[in-house]
Formats: C-alpha cells, structure tokens, sequence
C-alpha cells in the first residue's frame, strides 16, 4: 500500500517538475524570438523601414510589450512562490523585540521578500503598532514594501540589466530604513489614531505561509501572476504606448534640453510630478526606457519612478484610518526628500 | 455555526463569501454568514491580511481567497 502512494507521489512529483521545466524552456525560447520576429515582421512582412520614425516606434510598442509580458510573468511566479516561504505574521514576529536602528533595517529587509499588498496596509499597520512594534520600524516595513517591489525589479533587470536594477533596491532599502528611522525619532504617536493603541489582538495567529504543499506554493504564483496582469495591462499599454511615441517622434535631444543632467532641478520637478501621478511600475518603466534612451540621466529616472510606486494618493486615502493628517504629511516629506536625494546622488556618481 | 467574513469590501472579501457559501451549501452545514469591515475589528482577530474567515469567533483562514473545495475541507472537521 504504501509503496503505491510513494510511486504515486514521486509521480506526480517528476510530472510537476517535467511541466516546470517546460515552462521555463518555452519561455527562454518567446524570449530569444522575440526581437528577430519583429524585425522581420515590421522590417520585411509590413515593410516599413526600422529606422523611421513609424517603423521603429511601432516596433518598440510590439517588440516591448512582449518583451514586458514575457519578464513580468517569470519574475513574478518566481518571487511569489519564494514569498510563499514567508508572511506578514513571521515578518511580525521576526521584528518583535527589535530596537530601532537594527529594527529599521530588519523591517525594510522583510518588506521587500514578505508577500504583501498595499490593500492590507491597515490591518498590518494595526497588528504590528498594537503587538508593540515601534511605529517607526513598522513605517520602514510600510515604506519598503510597495517602494522596491517585484513588478519593477522584473522590468529593471530586463530593460537596463543588473545594475541599476542594484541600484534601485539598494537605494530603496536605503529610503525606507533612514525614513523609518526618521519618523522614530520624531516621536509621533500621538499622530496615530488611538483607537490603533487599544486594539486588543486576540486568538491564535495563523500563519499562512506553512502547511503548503509545492502543488500550491506553484498554484499561487499562476494565481498571482494572472490577477497582476489582469490588473496592470491598462497601465503596461498606456505606458508603452507613451514610450513608442516619445521612441519614434520626440526630438533627440528635446527631453535632455529640458530635464538633462544640466539642469539642477530635474530630479525635484521629476519627483514632484511623481508623487500624484497614480500608476504602478508596469505603467512608468516603458516610459523611463525611451526617456533613458532620449538621454535623461538614470538617477532623474529612477527618482520619478519611486516616486510614482511608492507614494500614491489612494494609499495615503486608506492610511488615513489610522495615521492623522500630521503623519501622512511627515510621511510623505520624508520619503519624497530620501528618493529625491538618491536622484542626485545617482546623477553625481553615473 | 457563525461565520464572519472579514475585509473592508475588496473584491478578495466578495470571492471568500463567495466560496464560503458554496461550501456550506455543499456541507449541509446551517450556518449565519456576517461581515466585519471595520478595521480595528478586523485587526482584533489578530489577522494582519485580509481576506479572513472566521468561524465561531475562531480564525481559520486568512490572507488568500481559497477554493469552495478548500473551505469545505477547513469546515469539515468543525461540524458537530
């Protein structure tokens, strides 16, 4: 009997990993193709010449949305079903009894690898601040988590390889560690609506990242890469849509003129125009690839990016449950003046 | 049996009352379905992601939108 189900097992087991396998080798395969496909396909079946301005900007629109696609879905079933090894509540527990200082650093090291979406922002907020996080370590947590996510980490790598892509997550660890740290010191409590303070957390925690089998770690991911396509294609082609006009019919220098590393102020006006701007970074980074290859510098880039990702009005909507005006206000200074001082550094150094 | 839904109205909340539903009908389970959308409420089930399923003030689930399938196997053993 009980060889039968262990043949069955490891059955199922080879046949799990064999279309895994597959998978992963259909997808290297589109990935290859992708970029001599279209250049036959626009350059020799529809005829129009790559180095025009049609020809080229819609070449950049087919070329990257597959390309955008084809990265999007392979980062993000591999990451969350990695993530699926943690969760908010070992995450909690992890940061309990932590000062600040180390704390801060913890808490923005696990906002980037716990599985986590904004729409939780409160309930978490609450578990933490009421389970006696300091309200600065719980900040870097907040802060780090939508700030260096995996949607842009999936683009980065793709469009201008490992490096800014290191540079992005460092940096944003960075923000949100010295903004969490910042916002400690500043001793807000009283900000924090004090309903937060006298939640009493009964029952047992249940932590959802144990008793999964691989069957449903793998299940997530197609989960989770099928509800984030769904929900960011509007954004993916409105954006690359944007960016195969800039492509083809901006001036060459037209952006650089402007906001180039010359003028002190880019960085400033490409946060300012960040932070109420509502997209994610499946909207921004096909943009940011044709301004970069328009000449902007990267750290303008970048800056404009986090910008966009980490601050946006509907969260500051769903914190105002339970932060008051006063904090959201120093939350928001806070982190805009850390991505805007990355910005310059990046420029300085590049 | 009580069973309270937990989650400020997202469209994961929906799915689990959905499946949750299902499964009870299956069971043949006699069950009231509630909705807690308050946050400190919600946070006093000490689950920190919605959506959560609650059943006789027990948390058993939280964080995903599971199957009808998977509910009726979490609500099985609590029937009786």
């Amino acid at each position: 009997m009980s060889t039968t189900v262990e043949a069955s097992t490891r059955r199922k087991s080879v046949q799990r990993w064999g279309i895994l396998a597959l998978a992963a080798g259909a997808w290297w395969v589109l990935y290859q193709v992708n970029k001599p496909f279209w250049d036959w396909m626009i350059g020799s079946v529809v005829g129009l010449d790559l180095t025009s301005r049609l020809g080229s900007g819609v070449h950049f629109f087919f070329y990257d949305t597959i390309k955008i696609v084809l990265l999007l879905t392979g980062i993000i079933f591999l990451v969350t079903v990695l993530r699926s090894f943690m969760s908010v509540e070992r995450t909690r527990a992890l940061l309990g009894g932590k000062r600040e200082g180390i704390g801060n650093v913890l808490a923005a090291a696990l906002g980037v690898v716990t599985p986590f979406c904004s729409c939780s922002a409160v309930p978490a907020f609450i578990g933490f601040v009421a389970s006696g996080i300091p309200l600065g370590v719980t900040m870097s947590f907040l802060i780090a988590s939508p700030l260096v996510n995996e949607v842009a980490i999936a683009l980065l790598l793709g469009l201008f390889g490992i490096g800014p892509t290191l540079m992005y997550v460092g940096s944003g660890l960075i923000i949100a560690i010295v903004a969490g740290f910042v916002i400690g010191k500043l001793k807000l409590e009283r900000h924090v609506e004090p309903f937060v303070f006298e939640t009493k957390l009964r029952g047992k925690v249940i932590d959802p990242s144990t008793d999964l089998t691989w069957d449903d770690r793998i299940q997530m991911g197609i989960e989770e890469v099928t509800s984030i396509l769904r929900k960011i294609w509007p954004y993916l082609l409105v954006g690359i849509g944007l960016g195969a006009a800039i492509h083809g019919w901006a001036p060459e220098n037209f952006f650089a003129t402007y906001a180039g590393a010359d003028n002190p102020f880019a960085v400033l006006i490409a946060v300012l125009v960040g932070v109420p701007l509502y997209s994610n970074a499946a909207g921004i980074l096909p943009l940011v690839d044709a301004l970069y290859a328009k000449g902007l510098p990267m750290g303008t880039l970048l800056a404009f990016m986090m910008a966009t990702v980490a601050l946006s009005l509907p969260e500051m909507i769903l914190l105002r449950r339970v932060l008051k005006p006063k904090l959201i206000a120093v939350f928001v200074s806070v982190t805009a003046t850390g991505i805007i001082a990355v910005g310059y550094l990046f420029n300085a150094v590049l | 049996m009580n069973i309270k839904i937990l989650g400020s109205g997202c469209a994961n909340c929906v799915n689990l009352e959905k499946a949750a539903k299902q499964a009870v009908s299956e069971l043949g389970i006699d069950a009231t379905f509630e909705k807690v959308t308050d946050y400190a409420d919600i946070a006093s089930y000490n689950i920190m992601r919605t959506p959560g399923l609650v059943v006789d003030e027990e948390v058993i689930l939280s964080g995903r939108v599971p199957t009808a399938r998977q509910v009726k196997e979490l609500l099985a053993p609590l029937v009786g």
